[in-house]
């Protein structure tokens, strides 16, 4: 090459291709997902920025340990569905990983790439490896084991039961779930709302695993309804458990029945599995406040305070305890959040709700915090600034201040082990717990975590249930 | 599909009474325990206590009162059309227990919910008392039930136009007077057994009451049924939905019930119109 060109092509960082989303104003009114999606062209661009590492860590920072090199080398090489092949024989819920998990820091928090600049958008190309499929593929299965005879109950149709469902299915076992809501999908379908997780995605997840042979009942309170041993007189060989970590925390502090205050878990099963935001199309209506509080600093207020946005609120207010760095929420929900026009509290306490004369919420008194020594989580507990005190106007109040374990199965079962939290025993390894034949994972042993880490729990379980069934206890 | 296999309207049209197939839940239910109802696919969870069970036959029945949008939908379906899900059972049964004198005390289609618990008071070996009552005659239902799952059985209308003139809570006084109650059971509209309660409490009379607060799943995950029961929050779908009457906070129940009212009524009047159109 002579002089005087321009430099090399190769030495050029090229930097991530970006997914095209809705404008905050125009998405914060709205119902329809944020990230429109990668085109092929963009995927194939994104794709080729992977380096294609020898010993990967992104690997390592995925809890169910998908090939992502091997994937993305296939996207690169625009063999679009034998990449998402290649994805459904590690993750039977690509479409719902590539959106909701925290790849930030797990895959693409360990990406070379990351080093210097901008880590390889792993999430975006699962995504849209799933979301190509669906939109074009053949619907053709991946192949199924021979059939073992084996038959397995699968407790819960959330992130880790349709893990266990999906795994076990493949390995030529007979699979039923048992959902004690009327739809499956557990939290995918009544927590994360449809902007960020279109619900069709949810439902299309699961008519694969059904299409696998995958059988799903619906409106069955296992614990209620049938107890585990009925089940296993019915001819189950393996119970797993995956209730999630449904009971809602509340402040426990004065006036907290007011009309007005609703657990997130509440005013988001009403807007995502009821579809409330369609009222009065439908049945279920959900409260409309004009200005809105969230208390709490996690994916679950997120999702409430942009719900509480898209349903026509003049202010949506985000009151958190602790600083922006000790915020449990994924930084693309912050942020997204933030873009939309939600205003953040920090380091602000409640300390008790003022309602009227007819019970209903007109606002809230808070305290100002200061970050102390380090608790027992590692982060800096916050300590309230004395004299701080100042009220909040607001007429819906979210509370988003986590969950905890629902123990309406696990006191039907009393030879099942829980710990003092109400969260089931079990072996972090296997998943195994202290009565035969029962496994449990996700959230209803480790407490509230995120959708891959059920998966992660899923998998597991999955795997040491085959054992056992091939094998014994 | 949950299919209806009989259906029987009462109290002029305004109660419905439906029984509905549904074998696994028949299978468990006890006496004080609910299901929710969703009646297709748009349809709201609406929580409704069982008012009898037949597991033999597999059916479970319910009698519900037409008051807003998704019991005039209820009262839509026919016997052999159905619910698209029903789940349950839900909440604890009832305590049943030989306690001496019982005193089941019911209003409207509380009556529904009152008959298996007093039928149950008797067969456990109780004196079971009864008092029913209602607006205006037309407005009672169960009365025979009632006669027969009790020893001695009185009736109220508030209008007079039917047995004794007057509130429930005037017949149970007498009661109270008369004798000692070991337990009293109250289950109606949440005025009368916040009256009845505040009655018994003078006499000191242990008394029992069944909520129904609204709610959307019913298993204890949406907190949209939380009481307050002696200064502590209770959720009435998995702690209940029986609680001593004396330390229900009734009148945070009766605000907390008015949550959607607006919304009801709009949702409500909408359909009732649309109804009225097909017909014409």
């Amino acid at each position: 090459m002579s002089e005087g060109t321009a430099p090399k092509e190769k030495k050029e960082k090229k930097s991530r291709v970006r997914m095209p989303e809705q404008e905050a104003k125009v998405r914060a009114r709205n119902f329809l997902e944020v990230p429109t999606g990668y085109t092929p062209e963009m995927a194939k661009e994104e794709a080729a920025r992977c380096l294609q590492c020898k010993n990967p860590g992104c690997v390592d920072g995925c809890p169910v340990g998908i090939d992502i090199p091997g994937f993305i080398k296939l996207l690169k090489e625009g063999e679009f569905t034998q990449s998402i092949r290649h994805i459904w024989t590690m993750n039977s819920l690509p479409a719902v990983c590539g959106r909701v998990c925290p790849q930030e820091s797990q895959c693409e928090g360990k990406c070379i790439l990351a080093k210097k600049g901008e880590p390889v958008a792993i999430g975006n190309l699962e995504r849209f490896a799933a979301d190509w499929e669906r939109a074009h593929g053949t619907g053709a299965l991946p192949s199924k084991a021979a059939p073992t005879g084996k038959r397995i109950a699968v407790v819960g149709a959330g992130p880790a039961g349709l893990t266990v469902a999906g795994d076990l299915i493949q390995k030529g076992h007979e699979v039923t779930v048992y959902e004690a809501f009327h739809k499956p999908g557990g939290v995918l379908l009544y927590g994360i709302p449809e902007f960020r997780l279109p619900k069709e995605i949810v439902a299309q997840e699961v008519n694969f695993l059904e299409r696998l042979g995958v059988r799903v009942d619906c409106n069955a309170v296992v614990g209620r309804t049938v107890t585990l041993d009925e089940l296993f007189d019915e001819g189950y060989q393996a119970i797993f458990l995956g209730l999630g970590a449904g009971l809602p925390k509340f402040m426990n502090i004065p006036g907290e029945n007011l009309v007005g205050i609703l657990s997130a878990n509440e005013y988001l099963t009403r807007a995502n599995l009821m579809k409330a935001y369609l009222f009065p199309k439908v049945d279920t209506p959900i409260p409309r406040g004009k200005d809105v509080v969230v208390l709490g600093g996690g994916n679950v207020a997120m999702d409430s305070a942009r719900t509480a946005l898209r349903l026509g609120a003049d202010r949506v207010r985000l009151v958190y305890r602790r600083s922006r760095d000790e915020m449990p929420a994924r930084a693309a929900e912050a942020h997204h959040a933030e873009e939309e026009g939600i205003e953040f509290f920090l380091l602000t306490n409640p300390t008790r709700y003022i309602g009227n004369d007819k019970g209903r919420l007109t606002g809230m008194e808070c305290i100002k915090m200061e970050l102390g020594e380090p608790d027992a989580s590692g982060r800096r507990r916050p300590v309230p600034v004395k004299g701080s005190e100042f009220e909040l106007a607001c007429d819906l109040c979210i509370v988003a201040v986590g969950t905890g374990a629902n123990p309406l199965l696990t006191s039907s079962t009393p030879d099942l082990q829980i710990n003092k939290w109400g969260y089931i025993e079990a072996d972090p390894k296997t998943g195994k717990t202290l009565k035969k034949g029962v496994w449990a994972g996700g959230d209803i042993v480790t407490g509230s975590a995120t959708v891959i880490l059920a998966m992660g729990a899923g998998r597991n379980a999955a795997n040491s249930i085959h054992d056992f069934l091939v094998r014994g206890w | 599909m949950f299919k209806i296999v009989k259906r029987e309207e009462m109290s002029q049209g305004t109660v419905v009474l439906n029984e509905i197939a549904a074998p696994l839940i028949a299978r468990k239910a006890k006496p004080g325990q609910f299901v929710i109802l969703k009646a297709n696919e748009n349809g709201e969870r609406i929580p409704l206590t069982m008012a009898y069970t037949d597991p033999e036959k597999g059916i479970i029945a319910v009698i519900y009162q037409v008051v807003g949008k998704s019991t005039a939908l209820f009262k839509t379906l026919k016997v052999g059309e159905g619910y698209q899900d029903v789940i349950g059972p839900l909440g604890k049964p009832t305590h049943v227990e030989k306690l001496g004198k019982v005193v089941c005390v019911g209003g409207g289609t509380g009556v529904a919910v009152l008959h298996p618990i007093t039928r149950a008071m008797k067969q456990a070996g109780n004196h079971v008392i009864a008092i029913i009552g209602a607006r205006t005659k037309d407005l009672l239902i169960l009365e025979d039930f009632m006669k027969t799952a009790s020893h001695e059985l009185h009736v109220c209308t508030d209008d007079g136009s039917y047995g004794r003139h007057g509130f429930v809570t005037n017949a149970l006084k007498d009661i109270l007077d008369k004798e000692k109650i070991d337990l009293v059971v109250a289950i109606g509209p949440v005025p009368m057994m916040k009256f009845v309660s505040k009655l018994t409490k003078e006499y000191n009379a242990p008394t029992m009451v069944s909520l129904n607060p609204i709610m959307v799943d019913g298993t204890g995950m949406c907190g949209g049924c939380r009481v307050s029961v002696g200064g502590k929050t209770q959720f009435a779908c998995v702690d209940g939905p029986e609680f001593d009457g004396h330390k229900v906070d009734f009148d945070e129940l009766m605000l907390r019930l008015q949550a959607y009212c607006e919304d009801e009524k709009m949702c409500h009047n909408e359909f009732c119109m649309l109804e009225e159109s097909w017909h014409k």
